[in-house]
Order: structure tokens, then C-alpha cells, then sequence
């Protein structure tokens, strides 16, 4: 009995529409992408970068830890004796299409060399654009030093 | 050691032991882990790394597992507070001076340090003063170091003393100052010396070849066998995305125990050498052609059909004994197809005039393992470090044990353990030295020569040293004659032959013999010979020609399988003379090589060891089978599956084995009897005379045996190499 009123007064109909208006007037949280953007933790894992010490010698010593941990497989490394008779890569290619952007590789990495910047906003028009070769990722982190290293000094109290 | 038991109790666990048995001996066998770095069953109790200490009752202090002898009534805790604190105080200690540089080390992942400081380790340090820097060693270009990892445990220092048998490092210094180093400046040379690297718990002593290239958890084990001697090492071959990073050792007790030879180790850098012939090709009108496969086996089976068919004898094969028996086996079905049987394996063999004596395969005459219990050895014509290290290994042990050991060889080769007699024998007159030694044993026994040796005796003057020699043999209860690649490669191997038969006959030893090859005891067994077929059967009368004979009258056509003539036979300039004369050469090869290009119309890429699947039959008769461990390098293909190929192409009946299994069955079915006996039922007319040995090749360095081992880089760069190399080049 109950219940026909309430189908027949649109009660529930009325509930709904009050709480529509009531965000209608409230204070919008869309942005307005790309010109506006939402606020990223420095934690944020996006697109992978290497880095470099600030002499320009490449950090990454090859130990494979983030192939290994990697739960997507996404990472192929080759390591050799470097010309100057250190441990280092020969070719260090990230899949960005198998990638799950976990973070494990920066988890894993002793020596903080890989690392997921920011950047997400990326795409790829060619097939094969998707690996990320070694030659890639230390332009890439070249280019994000400043960022990178911003992130991890904000992080670095928490770690 | 008494073998009477003693009762004893670890962690509440009854256990009954040998005594004389130390507690870690009985921990091992009973599963009960003690965690260990300088205890290696192998090796002798050092017990200077203190982490297997445990807490015995009544004892005042924990004791070393590893030199504490069981005793009745022991009660033994290994997981213990006392114990457990023993070893984490050890393992600080140790990882005191340990860099953290396991990223970079090539021992991370499969470190034993790293694997016990995870069990027994604190999760932060105490210690925050400097560590200690060891400066590196120079070894040699096989062994790589990084002294500041070391921890002293002496292993390697051990391997050298007991094992090796030349002490190459030792320990200078005390406490801090402690460095396993050369003493003086020089580099690590034996022939079994990469093991030290397998034996090093930490990453002090690591391969150098394979250095920084791959890590240990990446890698797949996968077994084979050695393929350069014809002991059959059971190895793993470590395999990253299906190549061969590195060879490291598979325990077999019958065979090679823990160890492997460094040819055994380092080889596998052949496999991928430049000059790996990776495509088909096809010479016409004196141009290569790189040719697809079909066209390839099209080609050659009508070339060789076009040469050798309904005259068989026009046709050659000469086949490498380090071919896996299932290849050799095919190659035999081949001959047979066109009536061949001019096929032998026997490539630096120049002596065939009692090869009807010979057994149906050359057998060791016991097993390896056995060799350790002779009482007496005599070494015939052998560099049997260089040639097999693995059975000069049990002939140290057997000498270790009081066994004499005596050599009859062409020089003073330097040996690791005590010799009771050498003779020395230059290749002119090894014969009539050798029958000095007869000569002697008749004379001490005072007993007659066989008729048909008596000839020789006569002029023959008995100096001491042939009866010094005479005497390893004599009133020995277990004794054994071998016969190595000197003297099988002998211009006079049949009286040398005789002679050890009649000596061996005296003395009631065994005659054993250490053929060349892995697989020359396969090559008998498929009939890869001239007189013999599958399974040592005598083929027609006339039989076909040997090696040589096949050389000196050329043949209208040649196939040659898996070895390189210039450097794998006899008498490279009679073979390159033969095969420029040939219309047709057909070319079995991993390698290309100047002199191939200039003198085969056809060459096939054939798969190495580590990329075919197959079975080699090592000296004691022990069929060993493996599987491809390796993609193929290019285009090659396995052997027997070009073989098989070729067989349909040409129309060979039953030619239509799917794997391995199927020629293998199809050999065993044909195949009496596996066995093969030694004794010597010949009786040659043994003579002093000495053919001319002329440019004969009959000490092959170690590091030269085969195409792959000649390939290893950094078995080339090793100092018995360049040794070797300087030698031949003032010969030449």
C-alpha cells in the first residue's frame, strides 16, 4: 500500500533530482584537460627514464634485479664488461606494452637508476615505438633530471 | 677409518655413524643442514671459516661440524641458541671486510655468502670503520678475480695442493693482512684449474670469459657432454635466450666426480667464433654461392650419387670421432647405400697393418672410476695431463694411494704426483725401448717370449730403467697397461700394440687403451671403419681403405664430416694434395676455413655439440645421450638430420628416422652385443724397424685437439697455448 504512494508521488524521483541540483551548484571538480591538470604525487609511475650521475657516467651497473622483478617480463637486458672494465648494459629495452607500470623495477634498482618519471602523456604511432631502447631512456632521463630528481628528494623523507 | 657405528644424537634425531666420520659428514647424510664455507667434501677439513660451528653437550664452547669427529653418546644441537648465536657472530665477522657489491658481482644469485648472510645475517651493520681492499690478481685469461670478496675460506689453496697437485695459490699474511695470491706474479696454469672457480663460495675467483655477460638466476642448466676427450665429462651448459653463456660441471662419480678439464670449460667460445660457416653453400665455376638448404642437399646428393654411383670404391668418408654416434651411424648407412667402404674415423691413427686385431672398440679396459684402485699403471705414449686431465686426475689418485706409476713417453712431461719409473722413449726408437721393458719383465719372470715377438728380443741390451719400469707391472695384484694417443698414432702403433699385449699377457694386467675423440668408441660401434660394420661385424674381403690408403690414392669423391684436414689429420699435405685432386669434395663442417672454400664444391653448416641432440660413447663403453642445449649458430642443422635428409634425397630405404631415439634404436637393433674386449688375440710379428715419421703429426697440443677448442679465445690466450704454439712454429 505503502509502496503505491510512493511510486505515484515520485517520491525517489525527487530525491535523486535534489541531490543533481544540489552538485549543480556546488563547486566543480572536472578539469579542464589538457589545459588544466590534476595534482600528481611525486610518486607518480609513469614513462621510465635512466639517469645519470651528475659526471654524465650512466648509473645503471646491469645487475638485472629489475628483469628479474619484473612481474610483467617487460624488461630485456644484455650486460658486458664496459670500456672501462665496470659491469655494464648493451642493451636495456622496456616494453611500454607489457609494462604494468608497478614501479617494482625503481623498487629493485640499487644504484636508483631506473625510475618511472611523471610523464604519462605519451603515444606511439609506429609499431616498435613501444620498446624503449637504452638510448631512449638515458635522452629521457637527461631530459627529466631536474624532475626526477625533485621527486626523489620530496619522497626521500618517507623511504 | 673404523667402520664400526657410533650412536650419536642431533637435534634430538638418533642417528648411527661410522666413527672416524666428522659431525658434518653425518649432519649431511642424515639432511640436517649446517651452514658451511671452507668445508668441501671433496677437499680436506681446513676449518678456518668457524661457521659451522654447533653446541655439543658437555662440550664448553660450540665446535667446528666440519673437524669434530662423531663420538658415542654426542648430543648435538644445531639450531640451538648457542649455536645459532656462534654462527651469526661468524657471519658478522666475515661480512665485516665483504664489499656490497653483489649487483656487479657475478657470483650474485648463486653465492653462498649471500644465500647464508640471508639465514644468518643482521639486517644492519655494527661496523661503520673502512673496509678492507685487497688489490686483484692477475691469473691468466681464464680465471678472473676480485680479492676484496674473498673470505679466506682456502678452498682454491686446497684444490691446488690435493686435487691439481701443483700448488699455484696460497695464503700470505695473517688476520687483515691474509691474501690468497701467486706468491710470484704469474698466472694460474693448470689444466683443471676453473674449477677453483666453482669451489670459490663468494665471487673472489669467477670465470672471465663469461664475466659481467649474464646472471646466474636468467639461466637455464641444461646437460651435455664434453665432447673434446674421450672420458665423456658430464657438464651443464648455461643458456641465456638459446646461447651457451657458460659450462660448469655435473656431479658424476663414475666419471668426473665434481670436476672438468678447462678445455671441458672454456670450449664453448668456439661455438661462437667468427668463422662459423652459418649458410649452405655451393661452389660453381669457382664462385660461392650462398644456396637455400633443398637446394643444397639436391645438389649434393646428386654430386655424390654422380661420383659414387655403382662404384662405391670412388667414393671417401672420412668422419670426425667427436661426432655423436647417431651421425656416425647414418654416415655408415650412407656407405652402405652405395656399396662403400672406404669410411674410417681414425684421422691422426698412420699405422693399420694389425688393425684386424684391433678390439671392436678401443676400451679403457675398466671403468674410469676403477683406474683410482690399480695398484700398478704404465702409461704407454701419453700425455695423459693434456690429453685426458680428467683420467691423469684418477691416475694421481691411484698414485696418492700408493699405486706405482710408470711412463714410457717420448719426453719428460711434468707431472703432479709421484712417478715410480720413466722411460724415456723418443718417437725413433719408442719401439725398441718399449720392447726393453718386455724384455725385462721376461727377464725378471725368467720366463719365454710368444714366438712371433722373439725376433725383436734379440738384440735388445735390458738396462736398468726398462726393468725400473717393468716392475709397475710386476706381482701387482690389480694392474693395467694404457696406450694413449702417442703411441695410437704411432708409425709402428701394431708393435707397440703386440708388445703391450705380450707384456700385459706376462704380468697378468689389463690393457687398456685412451682413444682420440669423444665418440671414437661410437665410430666402432656404427662401423664407421674400413673393415669393420655396425657392431665391429667384419665387412667383405677385400676390405675398404683406411685413412691413409684413402689419402695416397685419391679418391673420385670426398666426404668429409665435422673436422678440418689441414688440421685434424695425420698428414695435412698428402690430404690437401688428395682433396685438390678430387672432382667432387663434400663438406660436413661447423667452420669454414680458407683451405675448405679452395677445396670443397659443397659446404653444409653442421650443429655442434651443444646444438644437436646425440649420444657419445666415452672410452669405459658408456653410452651417454643429450639434447640440444642451444639454438643452432645461422642456418646450421644438426647433423643427423641433414644425414637423413641426404639419405632420402639420394634414396636410402628406412631413411625416414623422425629423432634421435629412432637412429639410435635403429642402431641397437642391429647392434649384437655393446661389449668389447681387449684381449689380444693378433699375433704380429713385431720388428724395431721404425717407419720414417717425416712431417707425421703425433703430439697434438691440448688446446689444438678440434675445430672448437682451436676456436676458444681464451683457451688460446692460456700459456700452455702459446707454449704449444711457439713449439710448432720453430718445428715448422
Amino acid at each position: 500500500m505503502l509502496n503505491i504512494f510512493k511510486t505515484f508521488l515520485l517520491g525517489e524521483l525527487i530525491k535523486g533530482l535534489r541531490l543533481t541540483l544540489g552538485y549543480f551548484f556546488r563547486k566543480k571538480i572536472t578539469v579542464r584537460y589538457p589545459e588544466e591538470k590534476a595534482p600528481q604525487s611525486p610518486r607518480f609511475r609513469g614513462l621510465h627514464a635512466l639517469r645519470r650521475y651528475p659526471n654524465g657516467e650512466e648509473r645503471c651497473i646491469g645487475c638485472k634485479l629489475c628483469e628479474a622483478v619484473c612481474p610483467a617480463l617487460a624488461i630485456t637486458i644484455e650486460s658486458d664488461v664496459g670500456l672501462d672494465g665496470t659491469r655494464r648494459t648493451t642493451r636495456y629495452d622496456i616494453d611500454l606494452f607489457k609494462c604494468i607500470y608497478c614501479g617494482f623495477c625503481e623498487e629493485a634498482c640499487p644504484v636508483d637508476a631506473v625510475v618511472e618519471t611523471r610523464i604519462h602523456e605519451y603515444h606511439m604511432e609506429v609499431k616498435g615505438e613501444n620498446i624503449l631502447t637504452k638510448d631512449k631512456l638515458l635522452a629521457l632521463g637527461d631530459r627529466y633530471e631536474t624532475m626526477i630528481a625533485a621527486d626523489k628528494a620530496a619522497d626521500a623523507a618517507y623511504r | 677409518m673404523g667402520s664400526d657405528l657410533v650412536n650419536i644424537e642431533v637435534n634430538g634425531v638418533k642417528l648411527a655413524v661410522p666413527s672416524g666420520q666428522m659431525l658434518i659428514e653425518a649432519t649431511d647424510r642424515a639432511d640436517i643442514y649446517v651452514p658451511r664455507f671452507c668445508y668441501h667434501r671433496k677437499l680436506s677439513v681446513a676449518a678456518n671459516c668457524r661457521m659451522c660451528l654447533v653446541e655439543v653437550e658437555k662440550a664448553p664452547k660450540p665446535l667446528p661440524a666440519c673437524a669434530t669427529p662423531v663420538a658415542e653418546g654426542m648430543k648435538v644441537f644445531t639450531r640451538s641458541d648457542a649455536a645459532i648465536s656462534a654462527q651469526k657472530a661468524t657471519m658478522e665477522f666475515l661480512l665485516i671486510n665483504h664489499p656490497l657489491d653483489c649487483p656487479i658481482c657475478d657470483q650474485g644469485g648463486e653465492c653462498e655468502l649471500q644465500d647464508l648472510a640471508m639465514g644468518f645475517g643482521r639486517d644492519v651493520a655494527r661496523y661503520s670503520e673502512r673496509k678492507r681492499v685487497v688489490k686483484d690478481k692477475d691469473l691468466g685469461p681464464l680465471i678472473s678475480t676480485d680479492m676484496t670478496r674473498c673470505i679466506h675460506c682456502t678452498r682454491c689453496v686446497r684444490f691446488g695442493q690435493e686435487i691439481a697437485g701443483i700448488q699455484e695459490l696460497g695464503a700470505i699474511g695473517r688476520s687483515e693482512y691474509m691474501e690468497i695470491t701467486t706468491y710470484v706474479e704469474r698466472s694460474v696454469d693448470h689444466e683443471l684449474s676453473g674449477n677453483i672457480i666453482d669451489l670459490c663460495p663468494v665471487g673472489a675467483l669467477n670465470n672471465k670469459p663469461y664475466r659481467y655477460s649474464a646472471r646466474a638466476w636468467e639461466m637455464v642448466a641444461k646437460p651435455l657432454i664434453s665432447p673434446h676427450d674421450c672420458i665423456g665429462s658430464n657438464i651443464y651448459a648455461h643458456v641465456l635466450r638459446g646461447t651457451l653463456k657458460r659450462v660448469v660441471p655435473r656431479d658424476n662419480e663414475q666419471i668426473n666426480e665434481s670436476w672438468i678439464s678447462d678445455r671441458d670449460r672454456y670450449s664453448y667460445e668456439g661455438i661462437y667464433s667468427q668463422d662459423r660457416l652459418d649458410k649452405p653453400m655451393l661452389k660453381r665455376d669457382r664462385e660461392w654461392l650462398e644456396v637455400s638448404w633443398d637446394r643444397a642437399i639436391e645438389a649434393t646428393s646428386s654430386l655424390i650419387s654422380s661420383a659414387a654411383s655403382g662404384e662405391g670404391d670412388a667414393l671417401g668418408i672420412l668422419a670426425s670421432p667427436n661426432s655423436t654416434l647417431e651421425e656416425l651411424y647414418l654416415l655408415n648407412e650412407l656407405a652402405c647405400h652405395y656399396g662403400c667402404n672406404n669410411l674410417d674415423h681414425r684421422l691422426r691413427v698412420s699405422d693399420f697393418r694389425d688393425q684386424d686385431s684391433d678390439p671392436t672398440w678401443l676400451s679403457l679396459g675398466c671403468e674410469i672410476a676403477e683406474i683410482e684402485q690399480q695398484d700398478g699403471i704404465l702409461v704407454v705414449g701419453s700425455n695423459i695431463r693434456m690429453d685426458t686431465p680428467i683420467l691423469a686426475h684418477r691416475v694421481r689418485s691411484a698414485a696418492l694411494c700408493g699405486a706405482s706409476v710408470g711412463f714410457v713417453s717420448p719426453e719428460v712431461y711434468e707431472y703432479h704426483f709421484p712417478q715410480t719409473a720413466y722411460l724415456h722413449a723418443p718417437a725413433e726408437t719408442f719401439v725398441s725401448m718399449f720392447v726393453g721393458v718386455l724384455a725385462a719383465a721376461l727377464d725378471i719372470l725368467g720366463d719365454k717370449p710368444p714366438a712371433w715377438i722373439a725376433n725383436a728380443l734379440k738384440g735388445i741390451n735390458i738396462e736398468s730403467e726398462h726393468r725400473e719400469t717393468a716392475a709397475v707391472l710386476l706381482n701387482k695384484e690389480n694392474s693395467i697397461l694404457l696406450l694413449g694417443h702417442f703411441a695410437l698414432r704411432h708409425p709402428s702403433f701394431a708393435d707397440i700394440r703386440a708388445t703391450a699385449a705380450a707384456l700385459t699377457e706376462l704380468t697378468g694386467s689389463k690393457l687398456g687403451y685412451i682413444p682420440e675423440g669423444a665418440n671414437s668408441t661410437g665410430a666402432a660401434l656404427a662401423g664407421v671403419l674400413p673393415h669393420r660394420g655396425v657392431g665391429g661385424v667384419k665387412r667383405g674381403d677385400p676390405c675398404g681403405l683406411n685413412v691413409q690408403e684413402m689419402l695416397n690414392s685419391p679418391r673420385r669423391a670426398y666426404l668429409l664430416y665435422g673436422f678440418e684436414p689441414e688440421f685434424d689429420l695425420t698428414n695435412p699435405a698428402l690430404a690437401n694434395d688428395a682433396l685438390s685432386a678430387a672432382d667432387t669434395v663434400v663438406c660436413f663442417s661447423p667452420f669454414v676455413t680458407e683451405s675448405l672454400l679452395d677445396q670443397a664444391d659443397v659446404l653444409l653448416p653442421i650443429a655442434t655439440y651443444a646444438e644437436t641432440d646425440g649420444t657419445f660413447v666415452n672410452a669405459a663403453g658408456v653410452w651417454q645421450s643429450f639434447n640440444a642445449a642451444v639454438d643452432c649458430v645461422g642456418d646450421a642443422k644438426p647433423g643427423w638430420r641433414l644425414l637423413r635428409a641426404l639419405g632420402n634425397a639420394i634414396g636410402i630405404t628406412d631413411c625416414e628416422y623422425r629423432s634421435v631415439e629412432d637412429v639410435r634404436e635403429a642402431l641397437e637393433a642391429k647392434l649384437g652385443s655393446r661389449k668389447s674386449s681387449n684381449r689380444y688375440r693378433g699375433k704380429f710379428p713385431v720388428s724395431l724397424m721404425v717407419p720414417e715419421i717425416g712431417e707425421k703429426v703425433l703430439d697434438v697440443p691440448i688446446y689444438l685437439t678440434d675445430g672448437i677448442v682451436r676456436r676458444g679465445t681464451a683457451l688460446q690466450q692460456t700459456q700452455i697455448a702459446q707454449v704449444a704454439r711457439q713449439g710448432k712454429s720453430i718445428q715448422g
